[in-house]
């Protein structure tokens, strides 16, 4: 590989090589473990206010995808990564948007919707 | 070595002498990588949809069985188990192709190859399961958003498998040139983003199920 040039971003998932990389890719994985072992403990326990578990599953869920994204993908927010985590951020804000609008807009839809009952007696 | 010196990057004192415009294209690796991670972003942005979708109809069973009548938990804790695990080995094969070292490159992609063929094996397993109990694509909304959804993702790991083994027949025939190692590193970012949809999946489709 060349040398590392610092005039440009690094390429994502790169940047790390050796005993250094392993230990970070270890790490990821024992992160990943103990977030992936808590939501599934989360998912049946009754240990937690019943409402409060989505929460808490969406919770470990977005920090285990955050371990992703820092220990597997090497995406950091430090000056030679602008590109890489300003398209992450774009992807992210398009991602909340398509889930978060639509389950906002059907939701909306189906309270305002007329009655099945109602609508067959107007169609007659 | 401390955890906090190997996870922090060395300083790069010199990183803003040259004004933006004198500095020329970046190199190849770094613009194949960086195309590459914007396809899977846009990837990502394919599985939102497909993500929304399943979050509005997962309610209409019609009348037909609902998640927890259909999923096992255990089973989709061993899928998670092997993607997680082959997430890692695949790690560990982009360090040994760094490195230029062919028999660890070997080993590991057949490591990661076959935890893939594992969580494949679940999968169509389950699906199986399920069509022949009556509970297939066909029977309610909430189905067909489910099937479409993980069979996305279904999909998507085939292809890496698919991927993953020409990679090898290319690291076995033209050995590690500058062409092939880029494109192993590209292999390694689908792979990571597919584990990243995958814990989606799982905390949304199975542990969400009620």
């Amino acid at each position: 590989m060349a040398a590392p040039d610092s005039s440009h971003d690094k390429a994502p998932g790169g940047g790390q090589r050796g005993s250094r990389g392993a230990l970070m890719y270890a790490t990821g994985f024992l992160f990943a473990i103990v977030l992936t072992l808590a939501s599934f403990w989360a998912a049946d326990t009754h240990s937690v206010w019943q409402p409060g578990v989505p929460v808490l599953l969406a919770a470990l869920a977005i920090g285990q995808m955050g371990v992703h994204v820092v220990f597997f993908f090497h995406i950091s927010t430090g000056p030679n990564d602008t590109n890489n985590f300003l398209a992450l951020a774009f992807g992210i804000f398009v991602v909340g948007l398509v889930v978060f609008g639509s389950m906002l807009i059907m939701s909306n839809l189906n309270a305002n919707m007329m009655p099945m009952d109602r609508l067959m007696e107007m169609q007659r | 070595m401390s955890l906090v010196d190997a996870l922090t990057e060395p300083g790069t004192p010199d990183s803003g002498d040259t004004p933006i415009s004198e500095r020329g294209p970046a190199p190849l690796p770094i613009v194949v990588a960086f195309g590459f991670w914007l396809f899977l972003l846009s990837d990502i942005v394919l599985f939102s949809a497909l993500f929304a979708a399943y979050a509005v109809l997962s309610g209409q069973t019609d009348g037909g069985p609902a998640g927890p009548q259909l999923f096992n938990r255990t089973n989709v804790l061993i899928e998670t188990g092997c993607l997680l695990t082959s997430s890692f080995t695949c790690g560990l094969l982009t360090l040994s192709i760094e490195a230029r070292n062919r028999l660890a490159t070997y080993l590991w992609a057949a490591v990661t190859f076959a935890l893939g063929v594992v969580f494949l094996a679940f999968e169509l397993t389950e699906f199986g399961r399920m069509v022949a109990g009556g509970a297939g694509p066909t029977r309610s909304a909430f189905l067909s958003a489910f099937f479409t959804l993980v069979g996305t993702h279904g999909l998507h790991v085939t292809v890496g498998l698919a991927w993953l083994a020409t990679m090898m027949a290319q690291v076995a025939t033209l050995g590690f040139r500058p062409m092939v190692v880029r494109r192993l590193l590209c292999f390694s970012l689908f792979w990571h983003a597919l584990d990243i949809v995958w814990i989606g999946v799982f905390t949304i489709v199975y542990l969400g199920a009620h």
